[in-house]
């Protein structure tokens, strides 16, 4: 009978035991948040960054990292079907009218007003582009997490050296120095387009040139902003011919064409932001566009860091303008830990946080940081990031923007790469793909 | 109770039965007993299989948009059918996916025949080079495609390299160049799928009893001869099915480009299936697509009817 007992008493203990191991688990699960994002270098700033937040609330964080060629199918597809996969989600900026409109997003305007978490702490750029919808009204969808534009790196210390210097200046009457506009890049491009240097055969330019995601417009429309590129008239929205297609629409993207056609390395046909960046650091090209985010990866990397390289902000031909970049973050409708995401936003909307999450390579767009007076001196491209901050402009934001870049991305491939028709005839046959979509959805 | 050894298993199920089980299936003809066995099989297949393509085709007279769960599916009537035909853009794909099609097949027939023809011989190492040759049949598209990306890379690729070695054209932009992507992708398809062509011939010719090939000789029948009036005739019904199997899957091809050339440059080689996933997945023009999809079955399903029939005739 004490045998028995033994036993029961035995059995018992093991029963607590693991129910108590399963209930510790269930909260350890419970407390934990995940988050998506694409997988580049701020993102793994981002993850250091969240162990700050985990030592402060006990919340442990997940990430989900997709790359970039993958990640709109892959976080769109997520939302468009009611996915938990993520609580917290650091989505592009022209998702947020669709994320807005079906629901995809929570409304953070009753939660700022609750936390006291106010958007002129943030530049109202990046309030404008990554928080709010409909654009300009003071309906907020995310709160700005890393601010972005397209900047270029150029190899400082080719353009330093006196006889390239003086061949450069002889063969087109101005210095080889930061490009002042479009004119200038295709003059460096075409300098150095199949030129040896250290016994290697180099290229002019690493442009964006890539069909299956955003590459080729993203890298287009910095040349067409330039020119002054509007997507509608400004006093009458949706209404497109003769702003899209407009001459100077089509100088910039035939300009654009003539770039990849001298100044491009062999085979940079589907280019986007790795290519570019493993052009640039093998010391293939001469200049490259890319994102600011990249930037503090360049200036500390071995072969073309420090001195090496330099950085500017896109040149301007009539206007200066930037394409835009960067995200904000946004909590999930679909997800069962609203109340820990939402923490977390109110955590990271801190100004001690904001200025870790620079130093540690992620672009902040809280005032505290961007306004400091040390600010430009912190990198090498801090000064030309406030610049380029300045005059950003972005694609459409609308619920059918996936519709819009797609057809943005076929017409503009079509004759910038497969050299199909003129540009003015890209634009016009864009014009037809775009009023179809706003048609379709009962905008036009 | 116990099992007797003489006992078949169909014996010992039928004694195992519970009585009143027993009872019902008696009651029952061979036919409903049948349609009982094949019933679960035809409803999934009804489930799986038709009832999508019933709903696709409804879809198709819709502007219904998966990402759009709220909003009101309206009936457009044909209008998707005649935005797509009627459509430049559309007939480049279909284009781009007939020369794929068309020239897979004659390379791939050719080259597949020949090496099935070279490895009939028994020469020694014949079962090492089959194996050999088979290997990239047994890859994945995805990574075949990626792989493929670097071998054609203009600077550091290999194929840029050999080209070079006989004429001196500097870097070769095989995925680049508007003349030279779609050769591309039919190149390594070749290199893929030629193996599943030549097994299929290789087969035909192991069929063919020696007896012919010794009337032949006996009649003096040269070598062209005796492949043109025998082997040939033997081996269609063998080759025409391959051509069919590999017919129908260029038709759909989707991985393998996407890898290689996501369809550019522009749309050079965008085939039909990359843009029937653009328009159905990144576009979410779901009815529009389901037009796309119900064209591109009615037009393989079409062809391939037709081609089975002549099949049928080459077999009689």
């Amino acid at each position: 009978m004490r045998r028995f007992g033994a036993c029961l008493a035995a059995a018992a203990l093991s029963v607590t035991a693991v129910t108590a191991m399963s209930t510790q688990e269930v909260q350890a699960q419970e407390k934990e948040l995940t988050l998506c994002w694409a997988a580049w270098d701020p993102a793994n700033a981002l993850a250091q960054l969240g162990k700050d937040f985990t030592a402060e609330t006990g919340i442990a964080m997940n990430y989900e990292f997709v790359p970039w060629t993958n990640f709109a199918d892959r976080f769109i597809n997520e939302l468009n079907s009611g996915g938990k996969l993520c609580d917290l989600l650091i989505g592009d900026s022209q998702w947020i009218g669709g994320s807005a409109t079906y629901g995809h997003y929570i409304k953070l305007n009753d939660f700022f007003e609750k936390e006291g978490i106010s958007m002129d702490d943030f530049a109202p750029a990046t309030v404008h582009a990554y928080s709010t919808w409909p654009k300009g009204t003071p309906n907020y969808w995310a709160l700005p997490a890393m601010g972005d534009a397209l900047g270029w790196v150029y190899r400082k210390d080719w353009f330093a050296r006196p006889e390239l210097r003086e061949e450069f200046k002889a063969k087109y009457g101005h210095e080889l120095e930061v490009p002042k506009n479009w004119t200038e890049v295709k003059h460096i491009g075409e300098f150095f387009q199949g030129r040896e240097i250290d016994g290697k055969k180099v290229y002019g330019l690493g442009i964006y040139t890539e069909r299956g995601s955003e590459g080729i417009t993203m890298g287009v429309t910095a040349a067409m902003y330039s020119w002054g590129f509007e997507y509608e008239n400004p006093d009458k929205p949706y209404d497109m011919p003769g702003y899209v297609n407009s001459p100077h629409a089509a100088e910039a993207l035939e300009f654009y064409k003539s770039l990849y056609d001298c100044c491009t390395p062999p085979g940079h046909s589907d280019a986007y932001m790795v290519a570019n960046l493993d052009a640039y650091k093998s010391g293939q090209v001469a200049m490259q566009m890319n994102w600011f985010a990249f930037f503090p990866g360049i200036a500390k990397d071995e072969d073309v860091g420090g001195d090496k390289s330099g950085f500017f902000v896109n040149p301007s031909q009539k206007v200066a303008a930037s394409t835009l970049g960067g995200q904000g973050i946004s909590v999930v409708a679909y997800s069962d830990k609203k109340d820990m995401a939402l923490e977390y936003i109110k955590w990271f909307a801190k100004s001690d946080v904001q200025k870790k999450w620079w130093s540690l390579g992620g672009y902040s767009c809280h005032v505290d940081v961007l306004n400091d007076p040390n600010f430009p001196n912190t990198a090498p491209f801090a000064a030309d990031f406030l610049k380029a901050m300045d005059g950003v402009k972005d694609f459409w934001q609308e619920p059918t923007y996936a519709e819009l870049l797609q057809s943005m991305q076929k017409r503009v491939h079509d004759y910038v790469v497969a050299d199909q028709g003129t540009a003015q005839e890209a634009l016009d046959k864009l014009v037809v793909d775009w009023t179809e979509v706003f048609e379709d959805d009962g905008k036009l | 109770m116990t099992d007797r050894p003489s006992d078949s298993l169909t014996d010992r199920v039928a004694r195992a039965t519970p009585g009143v089980v027993v009872q019902k299936v008696r009651g029952l003809s061979d036919t409903a007993i049948a349609w009982l066995f094949i019933s679960p099989t035809i409803l999934l297949l009804l489930a799986i299989n038709i009832f999508p393509l019933i709903w696709t085709v409804y879809l198709s007279f819709t502007n219904y948009r998966a990402n759009r769960p709220g909003r009101p599916i309206e009936w457009v009537g044909t209008r998707n059918y005649e935005r797509l035909l009627g459509s430049e853009d559309i007939w480049g794909y279909l284009q781009a996916t007939a020369h794929f099609v068309v020239w897979t097949m004659v390379i791939q027939v050719v080259i597949g025949l020949s090496l099935a023809l070279l490895i009939n011989r028994n020469f020694k190492g014949a079962s090492f080079w089959t194996t050999v040759i088979l290997i990239p049949m047994m890859l994945s598209p995805a990574v075949v495609g990626t792989f493929w990306t670097y071998l054609y890379q203009p600077q550091t690729g290999i194929f840029s390299y050999i080209i070079n070695l006989f004429v001196a054209v500097g870097p070769v932009d095989m995925i680049g160049s508007v003349d030279l992507a779609p050769w591309s992708i039919i190149i390594v398809d070749t290199w893929m799928w030629t193996p599943y062509i030549m097994l299929l011939c290789l087969a035909g010719l192991r069929s063919i009893p020696e007896y012919l090939y010794e009337a032949a000789e006996i009649d003096r029948a040269n070598a062209w001869q005796k492949f043109w009036y025998i082997t040939l005739p033997r081996i269609m019904p063998f080759l025409m099915l391959a051509v069919l199997f590999r017919g129908i899957e260029n038709f759909k091809m989707f991985d393998m480009v996407v890898e290689l050339t996501s369809g550019g440059p522009g749309s050079i080689t965008e085939v039909a299936s990359i843009n029937l996933k653009r328009e159905a997945f990144e576009k979410w023009r779901t009815g529009y697509s389901s037009a796309f999809a119900v064209i591109l079955f009615v037009t393989v399903f079409g062809l391939g009817n037709i081609y089975v029939k002549a099949l049928n005739k080459v077999k009689q």
